[in-house]
């Protein structure tokens, strides 16, 4: 990425109008409206089947809206997706799947040219850099099947990476991973976010909020207003019950002091019943 | 034993045995990482229904085969793809009609059914030169389609979502490897029948894969495994007696349950490495 091109960047990466998505005719989003800023590090948080993971899918075009428009740096979703580095929750292999670590981050290069084109030098250059930016250079040649959780993940953050990405893309960055390795995963992320975009998804507010600038929730409709507070009367629209959300320890700079008060007490309630 | 080597359909024997392994430790290699050895399977006993179709219409089998196996290779492929609830009852039923058709289809066909139960247990003692020639193109087609599309097996194998959004045409290599595996297995059922097939696509390729960390030289190891089981199988059935097609199977088989005990070991003894290390420190204290 080369500094001249900036002034010539749309500040407008994602834009969504009126996006419909679901499968066999049941809708899963509903009328989702976004617009993502060039540099914006944008947390969604919703719970299970609430559209997550359908969200992503429509972003990197492997499922078709129903209704509505998505588009990528001024691009439909096939043409923009080349832009998007995404980092999946877990990927589903043969647990003795025969890969490398180097191998698997130099397949992020694999789009970037034609049939029978062999690797370059360039290449090699691109997966050695990212494959250092997320410090797992030393285990370049460590079969994938042989790492922890938290490696592995940032196999797959190198392996985004070496696409040479203007957006990112992070489901469940930390699921499966311990506290620590989480902390870490965060830090890389915080600097990237110096020059890439960052979208990332996450059932886990306490998680999200150590680390973006913005939050949203999503569940079939997407509430954002480009603000790093949660209002509680988003997360009631979200969570039927945000009581066992709040349950493990979240910072409480997310949510005003008297939400924090409401949930105690709502939890109270809870137990006395 | 030497001087078996004397006779012609000996040699041939052994050098029908090396070209199909070479095809079957590379397709093999796919075949297992990709998780779709019972798709294999189906496509194998499909093929059955080709050698049906080669009998009734005066064909040559093994190019009602080559269509059937194809045909079965394509459709099981759409079906794993398209369908994602339930492909392997589709699959399951896929196999059992292609079976059947051949049963129904030799039933109706007149006269005298001349060797049908080498395509179901292999024949490899009668292969001719010619069929020698086609299985050397089959190799050289394998290896070349092999080295072409080795990024972009690799990527649909590891991670297809992440293959899709580069914008690899995961489809068409999709396809294109069920083709390569009907093919192979059509050639494979000279050798060991097509009953037997899955044991040897598959058999080296896992020994293999348990001790290669990469695609390119689990798919080495697999063919010099596969040259090993059915040159020394050959062997045996000819010192004893045995029918060929079984007896490399066997061994094969036997090669197999060897690894797998060895590689048990070897969990049982690095595991027990680690927990007699903090054990014997403790009693220190």
């Amino acid at each position: 990425m080369g500094t001249s091109d900036i002034a010539e960047r749309p500040s407008e990466v994602i834009s969504i109008r009126n996006l419909w998505a679901g499968y066999d005719h049941e809708p899963v989003l509903e009328a989702i409206n976004l617009s993502v800023e060039e540099l914006d590090f944008i947390g969604l948080i919703g719970p299970n089947g609430s559209g997550k993971t359908t969200f992503f899918k429509v972003l990197l075009g492997l499922l078709k809206p129903m209704h509505g428009e998505v588009r990528i740096l001024g691009m439909s979703v096939q043409k923009g997706r080349r832009y998007i580095g995404y980092v999946p929750q877990s990927v589903e292999f043969d647990h003795a799947f025969p890969i490398s670590v180097w191998e698997v981050v130099l397949l992020g290069r694999l789009g970037k040219r034609r049939l029978f084109q062999p690797y370059t030098a360039k290449d090699q250059t691109i997966v050695a850099n990212a494959l250092r930016d997320v410090d797992m250079l030393h285990l370049r040649d460590r079969a994938i099947s042989e790492l922890s959780g938290g490696q592995r993940k940032r196999v797959y953050i190198a392996r985004a990476l070496a696409t040479k990405p203007r957006i990112l893309l992070l489901d469940e960055p930390l699921a499966g991973i311990d506290p620590q390795a989480g902390s870490h995963i965060y830090e890389l992320l915080k600097q990237l976010n110096r020059h890439l975009t960052i979208l990332l998804i996450s059932h886990d507010i306490g998680a999200i909020a150590a680390c973006v600038k913005t939050v949203g929730c999503l569940n079939r409709r997407l509430f954002y207003h480009g603000e790093k507070q949660i209002t509680p009367e988003m997360l009631n629209t979200v969570y039927n019950c945000p009581v066992d959300l709040i349950a493990h320890g979240i910072p409480h700079r997310v949510f005003s002091s008297h939400f924090i008060e409401e949930i105690k007490q709502a939890r109270e309630r809870g137990g006395r019943e | 034993m030497i001087e078996a080597l004397q006779f012609d359909f000996m040699r041939n024997a052994l050098i029908a045995g090396t070209l199909v392994s070479v095809a079957c430790g590379i397709i093999g290699t796919f075949v297992v990482i990709n998780r779709i050895v019972f798709i294999s399977g189906g496509i194998a006993h499909a093929a059955y229904g080709g050698i049906g179709l080669g009998y009734f219409f005066k064909l040559s089998p093994v190019l009602g085969a080559v269509i059937f196996s194809v045909a079965a290779a394509l459709g099981m492929g759409i079906v794993q793809r398209r369908t994602h609830q339930r492909a392997d009852t589709m699959i399951g039923v896929m196999w059992a009609i292609g079976m059947a058709i051949g049963i129904i289809l030799i039933d109706l066909t007149e006269g005298y059914k001349a060797d049908l139960m080498s395509y179901l247990f292999g024949s490899i003692l009668t292969v001719t030169s010619h069929d020698l020639l086609i299985m050397l193109i089959l190799d050289i087609v394998i290896v070349i389609l092999a080295i072409a599309f080795y990024r972009e097996l690799l990527a649909i194998s590891f991670d297809e979502v992440f293959a899709t959004i580069s914008n690899v045409p995961v489809n068409v290599i999709y396809l294109t490897l069920m083709c390569m595996i009907a093919l192979t297995i059509v050639m494979m059922m000279r050798v060991v029948g097509l009953i037997m097939v899955i044991a040897l696509l598959t058999m080296p390729a896992a020994i293999s894969g348990q001790y290669m960390k990469s695609m390119k030289k689990m798919m080495a190891l697999a063919s010099l495994l596969g040259i090993v089981f059915t040159t020394s199988g050959l062997w045996l059935s000819y010192l004893l007696n045995l029918t060929s097609g079984a007896t490399i199977i066997l061994v094969a088989g036997l090669g197999y349950c060897l690894s797998a005990i060895a590689q048990l070991f070897k969990k049982r003894l690095s595991s027990a490495a680690i927990r007699e290390a903090p054990t014997s420190n403790q009693s220190r204290y």
